[in-house]
């Protein structure tokens, strides 16, 4: 393992003093229990969003905390789900009277923890989980799809309306609502190495990709011979286009999000790639997102998010957001 | 067995939770390895985690009534392992440490109840039954064998034995398993093959404690 590590013990803490270092402009960094808040105070009436999960996604989710987007993040240590009290806490540090809203990916540990934060959390709220993973099979009898890339999404539009004043329920109504038209799939050529671990997640040949797989190198739905670029884009656009299932000319937001160790230059050629076969398929594309967003620790990869758009979609993704990970319009 | 076995005092608690820790570190690498098969591989350093804080609460807890202790060992569990195993062992012992009467003497029938208890809300905490591939695979027969030595006030001893075998049969059971709950159920049919790293750690657990309260 090469990693820029002193104690895999402090591994967590020392990152997340640096982030609150780095941006303190934004944000202020809690721990014992661990959060990450604004550093102003959330408005009076504003609905508060909080968000978390398991380190070594970053930016996710401590990046995507300020204006327009979330009011705090609960991390939890590398690829664990973060434990209830820190959600409690961060509630009652952000909770401005209007109410909370969590935001939960789909993943077990991530929903347990999260429903008793919320029973220990004594003011109004409610969640949501984002599952927009195509790549496992949905089912009412199983866990389900996995929640990944398109919680940036619906973290960045929930945000918006919640800036807006828009109320709990609508708040939840709308996260539901771009979680449902959104899907993902993910492709990894190499593993990660958990800090703890100190050895690869799993081992893959050089010339192997793990086609569907999660966020956190948990194997997806089929190991492969490596392709062009343009077979394995069109492969994970076929695998979500089934799913969506848009209109004729439907517009579109366009995701391509790196896992960490891929370089932009090839987030932007898969994107090239993305466009083509997309337009070749008369689906429009309207807005776009290209970069390191969800990922898994150093690993080499990408996921594509496709997501729906309408008009109030549209407009609350086109809002003002000044985050660490994300800023436009202010 | 000696007439002042102990069943479920503070002392009995750190002791089996020091010897767990043994057992569990003896067989790191094995469970780290089910799970990085069919998980994400965090599982075992949670449990580790977990062992490791719980021992630490020794000097908090030792002169404590016992309801006020299990409390104090729920909060830890709770707030410092994260993940699944957190949030279930949480519950395991948030329901123990509910259970009625706890500052009186606590005999082998009662420790059952209290047992029994706690698998039931880990059950609803986490809606997995028997038969999904994960650590209730062992828990639930193990709590409903238990219940059944109770209610016919089978000999100890040998119903502990019993105990130690159906954990180990359930556990073996999952390799064969489809997941349907927990993160291997992302895996589909490629999950089959592999015993589930929550049986296997939870399995352990029990074999632990049972063997030492028949030794007493």
């Amino acid at each position: 393992m090469k990693k820029f590590i002193n104690k895999a013990d402090d591994f967590l803490k020392e990152s997340l003093n640096g982030f609150g270092k780095a941006h303190s402009d934004i944000i202020q960094v809690s721990l014992d229990p661990s959060f990450v808040s604004r550093k102003n105070k959330t408005k009076e009436g504003k609905v508060s969003l909080i968000s978390g999960g398991g380190s070594g996604h970053e930016p996710m989710h401590g990046g995507f905390v300020g204006h327009g987007m979330l009011d705090a993040a609960c991390p939890g240590f590398v690829f664990s789900a973060p434990a209830p009290d820190q959600m409690q806490a961060a509630a009652e540090h952000v909770d401005s009277g209007a109410g909370v809203l969590f935001i939960v990916k789909n993943y077990s540990g991530d929903i347990m923890n999260f429903q008793m934060g919320a029973e220990m959390y004594s003011g109004k709220n409610d969640s949501i989980v984002t599952n927009d993973d195509v790549a496992v099979k949905d089912s009412t009898f199983t866990t389900g799809r996995r929640g990944v890339a398109a919680t940036v999404l619906v973290e960045k539009i929930v945000g918006s309306l919640a800036e807006d004043g828009g109320s709990l329920e609508e708040c939840k109504k709308l996260g539901e609502k771009v979680n449902k038209n959104a899907g993902t799939m993910g492709v990894a050529f190499t593993s990660c190495t958990v800090p703890a671990a100190g050895k690869p997640t799993f081992d893959i040949g050089d010339d192997e990709m793990e086609f569907g797989v999660g966020i956190h190198g948990e194997p997806g739905r089929k190991r492969e011979k490596i392709q062009p670029s343009k077979t394995i884009v069109g492969n994970i656009l076929d695998a979500i286009l089934d799913n969506l299932k848009p209109e004729n000319n439907e517009k579109t937001l366009l995701f391509v999000n790196g896992m960490g160790g891929t370089p932009l230059t090839e987030l932007y050629l898969v994107y090239d790639d993305a466009c083509q076969i997309l337009q070749s398929k008369g689906v429009e594309v309207t807005r776009s997102l290209v970069g390191n967003y969800c990922t898994s620790l150093e690993m080499q990869g990408a996921s594509i998010t496709l997501l729906k758009c309408d008009e109030e979609i549209l407009k609350n993704w086109d809002a003002p957001v000044h985050t660490a990970a994300m800023r436009w319009g202010m | 067995m000696k007439k002042e076995t102990e069943f479920m005092s503070v002392n009995f608690l750190i002791s089996q939770a020091k010897n767990i820790q043994k057992v569990i570190d003896e067989n790191a690498s094995e469970i780290e390895a089910l799970d990085q098969n069919i998980g994400d591989g965090d599982h075992i350093f949670n449990i580790q985690r977990g062992l490791k804080l719980v021992i630490e609460l020794e000097g908090t807890i030792k002169d404590l009534p016992l309801s006020k202790a299990l409390n104090t060992i729920a909060m830890k569990v709770l707030s410092g392992i994260g993940g699944s195993s957190g949030a279930l062992f949480g519950t395991f012992f948030i329901s123990m440490a509910k259970s009625p009467d706890l500052d009186k003497d606590v005999d082998f029938s009662k420790a059952c109840e209290m047992i029994i208890g706690g698998v039931k809300a880990m059950k609803e905490r986490g809606k997995a039954d028997v038969g999904e591939k994960t650590m209730m695979d062992v828990l639930i027969p193990v709590s409903e064998k238990l219940n059944e030595i109770k209610n016919n006030n089978n000999e100890i001893k040998q119903g502990l034995n019993e105990v130690i075998k159906i954990a180990e049969d359930r556990m073996l059971a999952t390799k064969d398993m489809l997941a349907t709950k927990g993160r291997a159920s992302f895996l589909g049919e490629r999950a089959k093959g592999h015993i589930d790293p929550g049986a296997r750690s939870s399995q352990l657990i029990i074999d632990t404690i049972c063997k030492s309260v028949i030794n007493q």
